[in-house]
């Protein structure tokens, strides 16, 4: 008992100073700025019919003419905000202010009107039109008073606003025909022929190439010239320093803070964005690495919009060790973890478990091969929220002859007590283990995938972001779990986009950038967050031979 | 510590039975209030249109019970809905929106006819017979449109739906030139055989043996769906296919073998039709059971258990529509207005899950207002 209200005192303590530190840059802002937002959220909440609060009293303002960067991890509440300020969602409670006025919009139509425009990560296109007829559809420039389509025309205004924003555009063209980044430009000007003043962009860059990014962002300074207001969601901090002027970071549904980008640091953001007050440090002893488990040599992976999303990637894990995948999301990580769980059939290269050939396996395979895995969705992927906890647990294991008798009967007795044992030892909080997962918070439910992957009798396990979205007691539990995985002689592959995560509980470390692997340390105490950093952003790069060794190979 | 941990779960625990009680029954709630909702609704249409309202609304809710041979009738009208129903439960629990059920069903009652006039086997095996046959086709059929959804993502609505005419008119066509009596001036089959009739239950009424066998299988779909592997399998693959796939489950053949049980449960379905209410094959049109199945399946919320409930409710309604449009002035065709406005507020999710939605939001930003220690500002939107 003591120990339980000492707990809960802490608890209040950690969100006070929380609290603090959230509003202390708007005490700041607040008293050198005198200008007037041209967009503001006041207080702004959305419940989504299924209990996920999303956004949680958001604050959050826009400055007229100005490139507002808003980060924050996946599952943040950015795309939330951004779909009720575009008139996608209705809030739950607070409200919206443009241009000093409350607004409420019942579609996105109403925002459109209201000069908001939105170029969605997903591109609003009808591919077998041309760019200018997808231009103006919805408000199709007429011949003369007919009501007849006149393509000339729209054409005409394609080339004359491509020509004014200087986003080149060819009007002719079907959007079949076109690359990704073209696609792009039209749906800014999309939203620019429909009058918006302000546009949102949502992870804009997460499609486009390195090349197309720096060209992206010059037509969008331009914008700004015009007097465009912006927002730009990313969660590349690189990309917010180079482009924005303020950046706003959210974290679990909630608006943490806003600073101009000038006078702050990529350090104190990414603090913000993780929660990096509480560094949590693991305890380990030192790994005693055994044989090779897993082998998979080049892999490849070209993703729906044509990208090489994993480039010919190789590596090994070891029995009792922990291999740490780091590198900013997106660059290969979640391909490489659903190839190597048979999610995904790779393009190239092979993948071998225990001396047999797995390469393509489908998923039930490879855990019939000894494979864990936890994924790192677990809201879309490792759970279905509607079913019990029970029944969660049971779904890789229902059929072995524990739970699954003579003529397929269920042995619900055997299921029921194997649930509750693992809602004990892996202390998910819950009523009865027959309620649907849905209903638990975000902790618990990552504690029934994480209770059902490291129940099932793998000796291999992949593990991709195991604490994200996680409450801070959750996240100290899950990792002693992980260390005691790894001591129990697992081979164990962790991908996490938390970098101070996968440093402390690595024993060795591969960095990947744009769908590679780019360096490799034996010992992951043997480097800094400062060198992995410059390998994370490209600027560095091991030889193919220093890479090479993580496979393990006697030369 | 520990023992104050379990007495604090011992706590939460009675809360908990309630709340999770709360998420089934609130449902089950407004299930029953659309059930009466509808009644009303045909109450109030009846004193819109009838000249003697008051008799045609005795005749229409109390018909049924106040004639016992209403009330066979309306057990027997229990039997091919009950089949339906329970075909498309486990269609729902995949969540599949197939109903090529209505195909096994029309195809079965074809192949009982067949079988009951062209072959003679001894009583007892001929009707046994033509439900295995009928059920083995239905099955086959049943997998047409998961096939063809697995293989190129056809929507299997739309798909099952079209090979319903396909499946009707080769029905049609079996009988109008290989099975037709053609004595008789309307289009009806030979007669079947004596060995192929089912008992009757009561002696002097149509209610036969089919409603025992409807019984039996909603007791063994209600088995098959919540105690054995392949029907938590189903379960699992509706409630996140992605999830089931993750977790090793082959989300393709398990959706095959929920197609073949179902058509088979539809194709024996109108076998037992043909052999326990018919002397020969007499549909003019397809009877299109299926579609009562889905209000059947929709009512028991695609649980097994509650088919005889719901299809007790439909042919109640049913047969006091029909009573009444016999006796007095309302045509029968009115029940299908009140189909459709239950099917309307049962296929609605927000208002199935209305209170559900209420609580999670009001206790989200509660939750979130403790955590600030301030009140939410704004009203709710």
């Amino acid at each position: 008992m003591p120990t339980a209200s000492k707990r809960g005192v802490g608890t209040i303590l950690i969100a006070a100073v929380r609290l603090a530190l959230a509003a202390f840059p708007y005490c700041e802002s607040a008293k050198e700025e005198a200008v007037d937002f041209i967009l503001q959220t006041e207080s702004l909440s959305k419940v989504y019919p299924n209990g996920t609060m999303a956004n949680k009293q958001v604050d959050f303002a826009v400055v007229p003419g100005e490139i507002l960067g808003l980060v924050g991890e996946n599952g943040a509440g950015k795309s939330t905000l951004m779909k009720v300020l575009y008139g996608e969602e209705a809030p739950t409670s607070g409200r919206i202010v443009l241009e000093e006025k409350s607004v409420a919009f019942s579609s996105s139509q109403d925002a459109i009107k209201a000069g908001i425009g939105m170029v969605h990560q997903h591109f609003m296109l009808v591919p077998s039109l041309s760019l200018a007829e997808n231009l103006v559809l919805g408000q199709e420039p007429k011949r003369g008073r007919t009501s007849f389509f006149d393509l000339e025309k729209a054409v005409a205004i394609t080339e004359e606003l491509a020509a004014k924003y200087n986003l080149n555009v060819f009007a002719r063209a079907r959007v079949v025909d076109v690359s990704v980044s073209m696609r792009q430009k039209l749906e800014i000007l999309k939203a620019l022929y429909r009058g918006a003043k302000i546009l949102i962009l949502d992870e804009p860059t997460a499609v486009l190439t390195p090349q197309e990014t720096d060209e992206l962002f010059v037509e969008l300074e331009a914008l700004r010239k015009h007097g465009h207001t912006i927002i730009f969601i990313s969660h590349k901090l690189n990309e917010i320093f180079k482009l924005c002027d303020r950046v706003s970071v959210m974290r679990d549904g909630r608006m943490i803070g806003t600073h101009k980008v000038a006078d702050v640091d990529s350090q104190t953001i990414s603090n913000e964005m993780v929660d990096r007050e509480v560094i949590l440090t693991v305890q380990k002893g030192k790994a005693a690495p055994g044989d090779k488990v897993l082998t998979a040599r080049d892999l490849s992976y070209i993703d729906d919009f044509g990208i090489t999303a994993l480039d010919h990637v190789s590596l090994a894990l070891r029995k009792g060790e922990i291999l740490g995948v780091v590198g900013v999301d997106g660059n290969g990580q979640s391909e490489l973890v659903r190839i190597l769980t048979g999610s995904e059939k790779t393009l190239s290269g092979s993948v071998e478990v225990g001396g047999r050939d797995v390469t393509n396996a489908k998923p039930g395979d490879m855990r019939r091969a000894g494979l864990a895995h936890i994924a790192e969705d677990r809201m879309t992927v490792g759970t279905a929220l509607p079913a019990s906890i029970e029944d969660n647990l049971m779904a890789d294991r229902y059929y072995k002859p524990t739970f699954t008798g003579h003529g397929g009967f269920l042995r619900r007795e055997a299921m029921a007590s194997s649930a509750t044992e693992i809602v004990a030892t892996f202390d998910i909080r819950c009523n009865s283990p027959k309620q649907p997962v849905g209903s638990l918070s975000g902790g618990n439910m990552q504690k029934v995938v994480i209770g059902r992957e490291f129940t099932a009798d793998a000796n291999i396990l992949v593990i991709a972001q195991p604490t994200r979205g996680v409450d801070v007691g959750a996240i100290e539990f899950i990792h002693k779990r992980i260390i005691e995985m790894r001591d129990a002689g697992k081979a164990i592959l962790l991908v996490s986009s938390d970098l101070q995560e996968v440093m402390s509980l690595s024993d060795s470390l591969v960095v990947m950038n744009s769908g590679k692997i780019v360096a490799y340390f034996d010992d992951a105490a043997s480097t800094t967050d400062k060198e992995l950093g410059l390998y994370m952003l490209g600027l560095k790069k091991q030889s193919p031979e220093e890479i090479g060794r993580v496979l393990h190979e006697k030369q | 510590m520990k023992s104050n941990k379990s007495k604090s779960r011992g706590l939460f625990g009675t809360i908990g039975l309630f709340f999770t009680d709360r998420d089934k029954l609130e449902p089950a709630l407004i299930t029953f209030l659309a059930a009466i909702f509808s009644i009303l609704m045909g109450v109030g249409l009846i004193f819109i249109v009838s000249k003697d309202p008051v008799t045609s609304t005795k005749n229409f809710l109390l018909g049924p019970v106040l004639r016992t041979y209403n009330f066979y009738y309306l057990m027997i009208a229990m039997v091919p809905i009950t089949f339906t129903g329970l075909a498309l439960c486990i269609i729902y629990q995949l969540r599949y929106t197939s109903l090529i059920v209505d195909s096994s069903f029309y195809t079965g009652a074809i192949i009982a006819t067949a079988i009951g006039v062209k072959l003679s086997l001894p009583a007892g095996l001929h009707p046994a017979v033509a439900m295995l046959a009928a059920g083995l086709a239905g099955g086959l059929i049943g997998l047409l449109p998961a096939i063809l959804r697995i293989k190129w993502r056809a929507n299997e609505l739309v798909s099952s739906l079209m090979f319903n005419y396909i499946f009707y008119f080769i029905g049609s066509f079996v009988i109008l030139y290989y099975l037709r009596d053609r004595n008789q001036t309307i289009l009806a089959s030979l007669p079947f055989q004596s060995t192929f009739s089912l008992p009757k239950l009561v002696q002097n009424t149509q209610l036969h043996a089919g409603f025992i066998i409807a019984a039996v299988f909603v007791v063994l779909v209600s088995i098959f769906l919540f105690r054995t592997r392949w029907g938590y399998e189903i379960r699992i693959t509706g409630a996140n296919p992605k999830f089931a796939a993750y977790a090793g489950i082959p989300v393709a053949s398990v959706a095959l073998y929920a197609h073949f049980v179902s058509g088979f449960i539809g194709g024996l379905g109108g076998a037992v039709e043909m052999t326990g209410l018919y002397k020969s094959f007499i549909w003019q049109m397809n009877p299109s059971y299926a579609w009562d199945g889905v209000i059947v399946a929709m009512l028991a919320r695609k649980n097994p258990k509650f088919v005889p409930i719901s299809a007790f409710f439909l042919a109640y309604l049913r047969v006091g529509a029909d009573f009444m449009s016999r006796r007095g002035d309302v045509a029968f065709e009115f029940i299908t207005l009140l189909q459709g406005l239950i099917i309307l507020i049962l296929a609605s999710d927000k208002i199935v899950n209305y209170f559900k939605a209420r609580r999670l939001r009001k206790n989200a930003l509660l939750a979130e207002s403790a955590v600030r220690g301030v009140a939410p500002k704004g009203g709710e939107a």
